[in-house]
């Protein structure tokens, strides 16, 4: 009836995750009673889990990124800890729990908290600085943030029941084989990205037809603001690369579901293919989050310089070429599998030659700086902090590159200092980054800024402290994923580790503080204009926050800068009041297919894990179900009347108008 | 912000090579269908690159000169081949607003689709009875994957199918409802270029090794 699952896959035996699990149940169940008893769930329901709105959806994706961010650094932080204290012991994480929780902190890291991060930030704000109303599909872009949501809800629950993988992020065969992991650990993992895979996929197609095909008039592909090009250079690397990832998985399954020999040791299986085909789709990953990181600090960068970004054009050329060259150096993951030194030199090389676009974007930044009224505001400090760390991290990337040197320092604590050192520096600083610049946006008031300014020292301080000690423990030898040691010269280098851990535990509490500070000091922190930090991109044209419709007349562009421009044009010709003639707009009706879809993939994804077959049948009969309803519905556009939009339009601009007089009188 | 240009305001202000604006619905269907196609293929291709590594890996096993059996394989490909013009006529049809044609068509296209799925499914089952299942060897493992992937993909569409069938009885030819079949059509030929790479690389190249 429920096929392997019984009461002996509760971990009652282990204090640590049933106390962890039980933490966060009641966190849920005391979230979800005061929902309930002040009566916030149909708003809840009609304004945010059933919205198509490109806005919500990218607060729900970034809401959801910052939640499994405390999730993952809980993760982290039991590492570092255990690592400190287990010289000479056991520590106080066994080593079959310590294994669960660096394979859950890497999952959770990459595919929970940098992916939505990135795909909620480019979710809110690529339409409006595209000057247009939506995606290109609202209801899939549902659909995708809850798939999303479901992988994240499977990973969360094997905490309680059953087990995660304890291979690492990335399950390599072997050991991922059911001959060596026979739980439900692995099954957990790679359901739980099958799902989100096909969210992200889902999100990827969304967002590169909208680039493409949704702009405003005028906006020429070369006046589009950086981070709408990142943002498609980025998802087509999602559309070119996660079905890899999908593939492979998918391969993986067969082999432990029913028997298949991709990447067993028996019957001519192949282990080094699915280490290939994964980095075929992990490297283009790297680039995936970054990206989009790069193109958050060019606005940010322009923006607090008071000027435009430095050589645009080659700022685009240097992402594409990123874009492609990010194809071709996935061998370098494993320069040691044997490939012979003619292929390790080219992939060497291949990836060295990356280093080129990615100087030439950092160079472009520090121009852009150069000359400008540099306003040394949160979003900005997040950006230099990037500057200096991601080119420390760039720099032992291309030392790694060289394939002699990778041989010594593979699966070392110096490839670990690495990749955190840019995905922090670069993904997560960016992710800072932007969430601080659209907070404004998003919500029509801006963060604490001398909260964010802390948070930022914890974090930049913090994460040297965390990391430049692994560098040097590399260097001495210590390999990756190591339960306990009896070597004593690491030691120290582990307490300082954990001490930074610390730091940037304060930078964590210091943002939930700011969160909640900047949520009681609204009122103080209000933005009227819609524009707080002087930008230059047409998000900033409208209100804050912005009215469901976005525009309520597509702003027509005729060259970059465009809101600059208008604000310039603005300047030269003050007086002339325009009576502007408003119509009807149409907009994309709510829906609940995301979420519904969403709830049939996890009974599916869960029964999946636990082979009860009938619950496959329930949940795979109600995916289709659901799709076909929506399939059936007659109308699927809501109608926002003529005088409903001039209202709301015209208060806005009333409420700009009058601060701009106020400016003009000071 | 009063001074904002406004496309309806100022029709026809910018010069002719600048970007017109959003594109119609139809377009940006098609366009964000084709992007999920190419995805698709991609997925393909990791299953083709990882049947072309193993092959050769038939763990002393039955080959695939031993197993494919070319003359059913060109029956299937004429069935697909088959189902795929008469998937055409039915785009035709629903762009001449034919109800009847377009039924029939659609109907036509279902058969041919089930008899690839049935000729397939004898192969894979004459396979396992001669001890070739998917668990023999890695070979097998990719083979029936490969295949089988394509086959999954051809259920999937005819579930589609009818479900078009469906909605064009109940709703007629509306918009929407040719945004989806001009999809279904995009997803039907694609399974066609598929499946001559399958016949390419899995059959001819397969069974010469």
């Amino acid at each position: 009836m429920l096929g392997k699952l019984s009461w002996d896959a509760i971990p009652f035996d282990q204090p640590i995750p049933m106390i962890a699990s039980g933490v966060v149940a009641l966190a849920i169940l005391a979230i979800l009673a005061w929902v309930v008893i002040r009566g916030h769930l149909p708003y809840l329901w009609r304004e945010w889990i059933t919205s198509v709105d490109h806005k919500r959806i990218g607060v729900m994706y970034t809401l959801l990124a910052m939640v499994m961010l405390l999730r993952g650094f809980a993760d982290a932080i039991m590492m570092r800890t255990q690592q400190a204290l287990a010289f000479h012991g056991q520590g106080y994480l066994p080593p079959d729990h310590y294994d669960q929780v660096f394979s859950a902190h890497g999952t959770i890291m990459i595919f929970f908290v940098a992916m939505p991060f990135m795909i909620g930030l480019m979710n809110f704000v690529v339409p409006l600085q595209l000057g247009v109303r939506d995606v290109a599909f609202p209801t899939l872009n549902s659909v995708g943030f809850w798939l999303t949501a479901t992988g994240a809800l499977l990973v969360n629950i094997s905490l309680g029941i059953g087990e995660f993988a304890r291979n690492g992020w990335l399950p390599y065969p072997p050991l991922s084989e059911l001959t060596y992991s026979p739980g439900v650990g692995v099954d957990y993992y790679l359901w739980s990205l099958e799902i989100s895979g096909v969210g992200t996929l889902v999100a990827g197609i969304n967002l590169v037809t909208t680039v493409l095909k949704i702009r405003t008039k005028g906006m020429n592909y070369l006046r589009m603001p950086m981070f709408c090009w990142t943002t498609l250079a980025t998802n087509l690397l999602i559309v070119a690369a996660f079905p890899i990832l999908t593939a492979t998985l998918a391969m993986l399954l067969l082999d432990r579901y029913l028997g298949f020999h991709f990447f067993t040791n028996e019957a001519g299986g192949n282990v080094m293919m699915f280490v290939n085909l994964i980095w075929a789709w992990g490297h283009p990953e790297v680039y995936i989050l970054v990206l989009p990181a790069f193109g958050i600090f060019s606005e940010v960068i322009s923006t607090f310089s008071g000027k435009p970004l430095f050589g645009y054009r080659s700022m685009v050329a240097a992402t594409m070429a990123i874009c492609i060259l990010s194809f071709m150096v996935w061998l370098h993951h494993f320069f040691t599998m044997g490939a012979g030194a003619d292929v390790n030199a080219i992939f060497g090389i291949a990836t060295m030659i990356i280093a080129v676009p990615t100087g030439v974007k950092v160079f472009n930044w520090l121009f852009t700086m150069y000359g400008g009224r540099v306003r040394f505001q949160t979003p900005l400090l997040w950006s230099i902090g990037f500057m200096v760390t991601f080119i420390i991290g760039g720099m032992t990337g291309v030392l790694m590159a060289v394939p002699p040197v990778a041989f010594v320092l593979h699966n070392s604590l110096f490839l670990v200092a690495h990749f955190h050192n840019v995905i922090i520096g670069g993904v997560l600083f960016g992710a800072f980054a932007g969430y601080t610049y659209w907070f404004p946006k998003a919500f029509g008031f801006k963060l604490h800024e001398g909260l964010g300014r802390a948070a930022f020292w914890c974090w930049l301080i913090g994460f040297y402290v965390a990391f430049m000690p692994l560098y040097v423990l590399g260097l001495l030898g210590m390999t990756r994923r190591m339960q306990h040691y009896d070597v004593p010269e690491w030691r120290p280098w582990l307490i300082i580790a954990a001490c930074g851990a610390t730091l940037i535990l304060c930078g964590i509490v210091l943002q939930i503080v700011q969160l909640v500070v900047s949520i009681r000091q609204r009122e103080q922190l209000r933005d009227e204009t819609g524009d707080p930090w002087d930008g230059r991109s047409l998000e900033w044209a409208t209100a804050s926050p912005p009215p469901a419709f976005n525009f309520a007349f597509l702003p027509e562009v005729s060259s970059d800068d465009a809101f600059w421009q208008f604000k310039k044009r603005a300047a030269e010709q003050t007086g002339s009041e325009e009576k502007p003639e408003y119509r009807a707009i149409e907009i994309p009706r709510n829906s609940p297919t995301g979420f519904v879809c969403a709830f049939f993939a996890t009974v599916m994804g869960f029964a999946l894990i636990w082979h009860i077959w009938w619950m496959v049948a329930v949940g795979a009969i109600g995916a289709f179900a659901t799709f076909v309803v929506f399939a059936w519905r007659d109308h699927d556009e809501d109608i926002i009347p003529a005088a409903e939009v001039a209202r709301i339009d015209r208060s806005n601009r009333a409420q700009r108008l009058l601060i701009l007089r106020e400016e003009a009188a000071e | 912000m009063s001074t904002i240009a406004s496309t309806e305001a100022h029709q026809g202000s910018t010069a002719a090579r600048d970007w017109s604006g959003p594109a119609p619905k139809r377009i940006v269907t098609g366009y964000g269908f084709w992007i999920f196609i190419l995805s698709d293929i991609v997925i393909f291709s990791a299953f083709f690159a990882t049947y072309a590594v193993l092959l050769g890996q038939t763990a002393g096993g039955l080959t695939g000169h031993d197993l494919f059996d070319l003359r059913n394989v060109a029956i299937e490909t004429a069935f697909l081949l088959a189902s795929s013009f008469t998937c055409g006529l039915a785009t035709i049809a629903a762009d001449t607003r034919r109800a009847t044609w377009f039924q029939l068509a659609m109907a036509v296209t279902c058969v041919f689709g089930l008899g690839f799925l049935a000729i397939e499914g004898k192969e894979f089952a004459s396979l396992v009875a001669r001890g070739a299942g998917p668990t023999r060897s890695a070979f097998l493992s990719a083979f029936f994957t490969l295949v089988g992937c394509h086959g999954l993909h051809v259920s999937a569409g005819i579930l589609w199918l009818l479900t078009m069938m469906a909605q064009v009885i109940a709703k007629g030819f509306r918009a929407d409802i040719l945004r989806r079949i001009l999809c279904f059509a995009l997803f039907w030929h694609a399974l066609d270029i598929i499946w001559i790479a399958v016949f390419t690389v899995v059959y001819l190249l397969g069974s010469a090794a």
